[in-house]
């Protein structure tokens, strides 16, 4: 298995700043969601999603198991139909259009490759019903046999291939007729951590490559964040927040949001004041916060306060520490119950003396263990107001 | 440890005991008829010679052994009445395989199709005439199917026919009863096939263009081959050598072979005869099961 690309990449820190805001794009979208409602008996599997995606773009929905993701690709499919709302492709309203004529193809999350075909007449299969000419099919599956590099095995039958290779399959026969917009289920669950860190970048180059439009679905979301340049997060039916990778972890829109991507430490508590560039907030667990006010003003007054265990410092007490703790706005004390060594970072647990318990996360950045802390130890841990969130929802 | 130490001794008697029940309760048996086929007819008890007996020492088993010949095969083959007999039963079963095939694929298509929940019942349907008698299911049949029966009463109330039209003792009687009565068989295992074919196949097939025709015959048509074969194997098999329905509902100009069997058997009480009739059936019956095999092999080498 060729994983050129995956070994001269390091695969560790997602969000990759590709483009980090989205630019406003003169076109119509390719794909246009409107208010799209799906239910099955009294449950609301997909509940009103309305959503654009842009040409060449290559967006994920994340959720968790359950959430109408896969629902509503299999809308865009063809494979369910809305109950309510609209979807466009390239302006036009596919509600008619039977899945077997629609100008989308998707890959399915077990492949579904037919058994009794082989790796060519697979990825002939969309061409032959098409019409194709014979000339044209057998040069059009060159290729695409390149493209995923399965040469050589052109002849092989899906049972006689490893998990690794009927993926590339899959995904070369639904990119085999060039379709509008890819959708892709779930397409690297069946693979193994190493075998899909190196799948991510090769899809990632395959989009940029090809410029199509690929619509990814995953539960997973270092996955998402790796491969998608855009995120619509789902939960119970709904879009949460769409928004691309950094900004989803560093701006989430709710708690949930917050708590869904990435670890997260959250505190309910109070806002007691509100300054030009500040707001203070009373808090149950770790005493007074002080978070920067962020672009648009907060009108609740109860909100949770939001950390990421990384842009936590500690130190332990003492006067050097003190000094340098003493400048920071947030300041809170507590006992290490815990100190899971990652790798990379080790994740503190610290019991604060307000009650909460604390995530801190420091990049292991020496080979000897100089900065590490033990269980049981007193830490002052702090962080600015710069690096909090204040969530409302 | 030792490959041999892997199977307990009860393990290892399991693993042989369908030999035992093959050698006992088929070679031992066929072994006598094949005797039995090489033997001549004799107004005796039992009626044919010679008899093997072990009183008479090794100098009259040889003698028995000498009287011993191929006679009646070379009777099949001359007399026509059996190889018509043998062609009748090979058309008949082949034909009503065919209807079976038309009638049994829609019907266990349709079944895998029905949501989980309906599947038992639609199941149990298929089955449920298994738990009266077969006899009298065909009595039934020769009942509706009679002068004044059942059918006849419907066409001349509805006005279809001006006079009873005449169902029993023809070839038509004979084919509604065996798919009548093999259907089962030929549902149960395409059922079985079309039930664990994975949904999304035929998703991805018309997500890549294919419409609903050409999704049942390139994707699912192919891949419930392996059911089509054992429903039809199922079929085929036991109708040829089917004597019940044809003898109750067919007419009595042409016989299958089952039918001659018979009366060899209990009119001309020729057993040696009516043997001979059963080896050759045998031998025409394996015909389908090596093709079948053979097929079903060279699919698991194309797989390799």
């Amino acid at each position: 298995m060729a994983d050129d690309i995956a070994t001269s990449e390091p695969a560790a820190e997602p969000a990759p700043p590709s483009s980090p805001v989205p630019r406003p794009d003169p076109q119509p979208p390719i794909l246009r969601i409107e208010n799209v409602v799906k239910t099955f008996g009294s449950f609301r599997a997909v509940d009103g999603v309305s959503l654009d995606i842009r040409a060449g773009e290559f967006f994920a929905l994340l959720g968790p198991s359950g959430c109408g993701k896969t629902t509503l690709l299999r809308m865009l499919a063809g494979f369910e139909t809305p109950d309510e709302g609209r979807i466009l492709l390239s302006g036009e309203d596919i509600a008619p259009v039977l899945p077997h004529q629609r100008p989308v193809n998707m890959m399915f999350q077990n492949y579904a490759l037919f058994p009794h075909l082989n790796v060519r007449d697979n990825i002939a299969f969309g061409l032959k019903r098409a019409g194709m000419p014979r000339g044209e099919i057998a040069s059009r599956v060159a290729e695409m046999v390149a493209l995923v590099r399965l040469e050589g095995l052109e002849k092989r039958k899906p049972d006689q291939l490893s998990g690794g290779q009927k993926q590339r399959v899959a995904l070369a026969r639904s990119l085999a007729r060039r379709p509008k917009v890819l959708l892709l289920d779930e397409p690297m669950a069946a693979l193994d951590k190493k075998l899909r860190e190196s799948t991510q970048f090769e899809l990632m180059e395959l989009q940029r490559k090809l410029g199509m439009t690929f619509i990814i679905v995953t539960h997973d979301q270092e996955e998402a964040m790796t491969v998608a340049s855009r995120i619509g997060v789902m939960k119970a039916g709904q879009l949460e927040q769409v928004a691309v990778p950094r900004r989803l972890y560093e701006e989430p829109a709710s708690r949930w949001v917050a708590e869904f991507v990435g670890d997260i430490n959250l505190f309910e508590g109070e806002v007691t004041a509100r300054e030009a560039l500040r707001l203070r907030v009373a808090t149950s667990t770790a005493g007074e916060l002080v978070v920067a006010q962020p672009v648009a003003p907060v009108a609740e007054t109860k909100v949770a306060v939001a950390i990421r265990p990384e842009k936590i410092r500690l130190a332990l007490r003492g006067p050097a520490a003190d000094a340098a703790a003493a400048a920071a706005l947030n300041r809170v004390e507590g006992v290490i119950t815990d100190a899971s060594y990652l790798g990379g970072k080790t994740v503190y647990k610290i019991r604060l003396d307000g009650g909460a318990v604390l995530h801190a996360a420091q990049a292991n950045t020496a080979r000897l263990d100089a900065d590490g802390y033990g269980v049981n130890q007193r830490v002052v841990a702090w962080f600015t107001p710069d690096d909090c969130v204040v969530l409302e929802r | 440890m030792s490959a041999r130490r892997i199977f307990s001794r009860p393990a290892r008697f399991g693993a042989i005991a369908p030999y035992v029940w093959m050698v006992l309760f088929f070679l031992v048996p066929f072994a006598f008829v094949a005797k039995i086929s090489l033997s001549q007819t004799a107004i005796a008890q039992p009626p044919y010679t010679p008899v093997f007996s072990l009183a008479g020492g090794l100098s009259a088993l040889s003698d028995a052994l000498a009287g011993l010949s191929l006679d009646n095969f070379r009777l099949l083959l001359s007399d026509d009445l059996y190889l018509a007999s043998y062609l009748r039963s090979v058309v008949v079963a082949a034909t009503s395989t065919a209807i079976l095939l038309l009638i049994g694929y829609p019907i266990a298509y349709g079944m895998a199709r029905l949501p989980k929940r309906w599947q038992g019942v639609a199941m149990m349907l298929v089955i449920v005439p298994f738990w009266t008698s077969f006899l009298i299911r065909i009595y039934a049949w020769v009942n509706i199917l009679q002068h004044d029966g059942l059918l006849n009463q419907i066409l001349l109330a509805l006005h279809l026919v001006s006079a009873p039209v005449v169902w029993l003792s023809t070839d038509s009687a004979m084919y509604v009863g065996i798919v009548y009565s093999y259907l089962p068989f030929m549902i149960l295992p395409l059922f079985a096939t079309l039930t664990k074919l994975e949904p999304a196949l035929e998703e991805a097939a018309a997500d890549l263009g294919a419409s609903p025709r050409e999704t049942f015959w390139l994707v699912t048509f192919p891949l419930s081959l392996p059911g089509v074969g054992a429903g039809s194997l199922l079929c085929f098999i036991p109708i040829v050598g089917e004597f019940v329905i044809p003898d109750l509902l067919a007419g009595s100009r042409s016989l299958m072979i089952g039918q001659t069997l018979w009366l060899e058997f209990f009119t001309n009480k020729d057993w040696p005869v009516a043997s001979s009739i059963a080896v050759v059936l045998l031998a025409v019956l394996l015909i389908p099961l090596l093709l079948y095999d053979r097929l079903q092999r060279r699919q698991l080498e194309e797989g390799r």
